[in-house]
């Protein structure tokens, strides 16, 4: 192979990249991305959605989620004169089917709250790991590596939002990855494109030109369990104060 | 959704933590109990306790052997658990586990019953024959010299190694309580208390099993129960009971008196899914029945038969009691849902890895392994051996 000069001047600059990464000991999959670049968290519009449960089949059928358990589920609440201060909640099969069809005439307010790991900055998960397996990335996703996770379930315990798993084959811990494989492609996760309505947005709290930054300048956004004091990520927009 | 009431977080539905999480702060509880008994004697100087000397510290061994079987077992994959020596988390609490067990086995334990056995371990070694001689050639360690000034140095250190024990048996069942108490997501555990009244509760089920195990090997041999020692132990056991009882008390009055989100919830899984375990097994016919009965063996002076069969049984129930306290910690904890409006139900297994029959297994294992080593190291005065050196 005859390599020129113009040759040349296109491949040092893509070795001394790759050779970064030769260095650093972990080959990146997309050469562009940068991760010291991006703050990863999800915007959830409460009053967006509508329960029809494609974020939680998008999700299952992208990551592979074993049935019954769940990296992301939606909750019906529903809020009567009889369910007055505790409204009643609901989520059959985590939502993945939608729900039972409100019967005509049955009062009250019906609202659905998606769920799913908030990727806290602090997060008890990655506190309590005892080997570092589950860990966060530099732009601010939570991970678990399979391959060296022990399976002892203290992260389960420590998560206050109930979004982690023991993978019932793999036998280690498991739950939302923000579709990082996805995301540092440039693509945005299974279940924000599965969402109908776009209750659900990515978003990039580095990135100034990211709509989260509008948004949560000019809506009232809350997190889940704020006294819990994790940093949660899942900012959400209409957050009844009844939600655990 | 079978077993569980109101409305539980899909992924809570299945309980993580099972029985052998149970045995395992059980376990290790009884280890720094009976570690505790034994330095009534070396360090306190309660020579009251001394038959029990011995054979306390080999209880706290056997069940050391033990102690981390049930969270190896539990683990997904059981065979990456040395990660935990190699690369361990520095932020995390369990992290800490092979250190903490390692120091207290190692440095603390076999330490001290070495030095306590080498003067018998070198003339076993001397007398005896065949496979055991090569045994005790080993424990030996090359070390022969066992005269007055070498016994002293022994008893010197020995003492020593006691001393960095007591903090260490804190340490390692004190380090199993923050495993709970430190994990804030979980109202049921998230406590300071936690590790302070686990240390307690440890202490009085490690007094309890050595008396019981005492009273049971002394009559196996035939031999005279010693009273006073007995009697000592019950004492102490009974005060330290009373410290733990209060620790409790304690916990569950603040907890009734704050009633902050979770009270609720906890208030009513305590009165349902957990009324037989808590109030009826661990309160009732596990604390406050054994408390009674060994404060009238402090107030009434009962004929030697009655202080027995008092003893025996409070031991019994002290031991129920404890194991009880356990699985509402682990196994309650797991109940209720962290949205706090519902619950969910625990379905032990019966032959699987998890199962009831591991759980049994692993609480029968450390009696022989007591056993094993009560015939390589037997606790009680050795006349032929006492013979041989006075001949010597």
């Amino acid at each position: 192979m005859n390599i020129n000069r113009r040759h040349l001047m296109i491949l040092l600059p893509a070795a001394a990249v790759a050779w970064k990464h030769v260095l650093a000991g972990t080959p990146e999959d997309s050469p562009n991305y940068q991760m010291s670049e991006h703050w990863w968290g999800m915007l959830i519009d409460i009053p967006k959605c509508i329960g029809c449960g494609n974020c939680v089949r998008a999700c299952q059928t992208e990551n592979d989620v074993p049935d019954g358990f769940f990296r992301t589920w939606v909750e019906q609440y529903h809020r009567s004169d009889y369910h007055l201060e505790t409204p009643e909640v609901i989520s059959p099969d985590g939502g993945k089917e939608g729900f039972p069809v409100v019967k005509e005439g049955e009062e009250g307010k019906f609202f659905f709250v998606p769920k799913m790991c908030n990727h806290c900055t602090d997060s008890p998960c990655t506190q309590v790991c005892p080997v570092g397996a589950t860990f966060i990335t530099p732009d601010g996703v939570v991970l678990i590596d399979p391959k060296y996770c022990l399976g002892c379930g203290y992260c389960v315990q420590a998560c206050p939002y109930g979004c982690r798993y023991i993978h019932p084959e793999k036998k280690v811990a498991d739950k939302c990855t923000l579709c990082y494989h996805r995301i540092t492609k440039g693509l945005t996760t299974a279940c924000c494109e599965a969402c109908p309505t776009g209750a659900r947005q990515l978003a990039d709290l580095k990135n100034p030109n990211d709509p989260i930054h509008e948004f949560l300048k000019t809506h009232t956004v809350q997190v889940l369990k704020p006294q819990m004091a994790t940093g949660a990520k899942a900012f959400y927009n209409g957050l009844d104060g009844s939600v655990r | 959704m079978s077993g569980v009431e109101g409305y539980m977080y899909p992924n809570e539905v299945t309980l993580y933590w099972s029985v052998l999480i149970v045995l395992y702060p059980f376990i290790t509880g009884l280890v720094a109990g009976a570690f505790i008994l034994a330095s009534l004697e070396r360090v306190f100087r309660v020579e009251a306790v001394k038959p029990t000397y011995r054979l306390a510290l080999l209880t706290a061994l056997a069940f050391l052997l033990v102690a981390p079987l049930p969270l190896i077992l539990h683990l997904g994959h059981p065979f990456r658990s040395p990660e935990m020596y190699f690369t361990p988390h520095s932020t995390s609490a369990m992290a800490m586990f092979g250190y903490v067990y390692m120091w207290y086995l190692m440095a603390v334990l076999v330490f001290e019953i070495w030095l306590d056995y080498r003067r018998e371990i070198v003339l076993w070694s001397q007398q005896s024959k065949g496979l055991m001689r090569t045994i005790y050639k080993i424990m030996a360690l090359g070390s022969s010299n066992i005269g007055e000034r070498s016994l002293h140095i022994d008893d010197k250190v020995g003492w020593i190694v006691t001393l960095i024990g007591i903090p260490s048996a804190f340490l390692l069942h004190g380090y199993v309580g923050f495993i709970f108490g430190s994990l804030k997501a979980n109202p049921w555990w998230s406590s300071p208390l936690m590790p302070v009244v686990f240390i307690f509760s440890a202490m009085v089920s490690g007094i309890a099993a050595v008396m019981l195990l005492y009273m049971a090997v002394t009559k196996l041999r035939k031999q005279a129960i010693d009273m006073r020692c007995v009697d000592t132990i019950a004492m102490y056991m009974f005060y330290i009971f009373i410290i733990d009882f209060s620790l409790e008390m304690l916990d569950l009055v603040h907890r009734v008196y704050e009633a902050d989100e979770s009270f609720r919830t906890l208030n009513f899984m305590v009165h349902t899914k957990l009324y037989f375990s808590q109030i009826v097994l661990q309160i009732f016919v596990g604390t406050l029945v054994p408390l009674i009965l060994l404060f009238i063996t402090q107030m009434v002076k009962l004929p030697e038969i009655a202080r027995k069969r008092i003893y025996v049984l409070s031991g019994s129930l002290i031991l129920i009691s404890v194991f009880a306290m356990r699985w509402n910690v682990v196994i309650g904890g797991q109940l209720f849902s962290k949205s706090f409006i519902g619950y969910t139900t625990y379905k032990m297994a019966l032959v699987t890895r998890e199962g009831l029959l591991v759980a049994i297994g692993l609480t029968i294992l450390p009696l022989f392994f007591l056993w094993a080593l009560v015939k390589l190291l037997p606790p009680w005065p050795d006349k032929d051996l006492h013979e041989a050196a006075a001949g010597d």
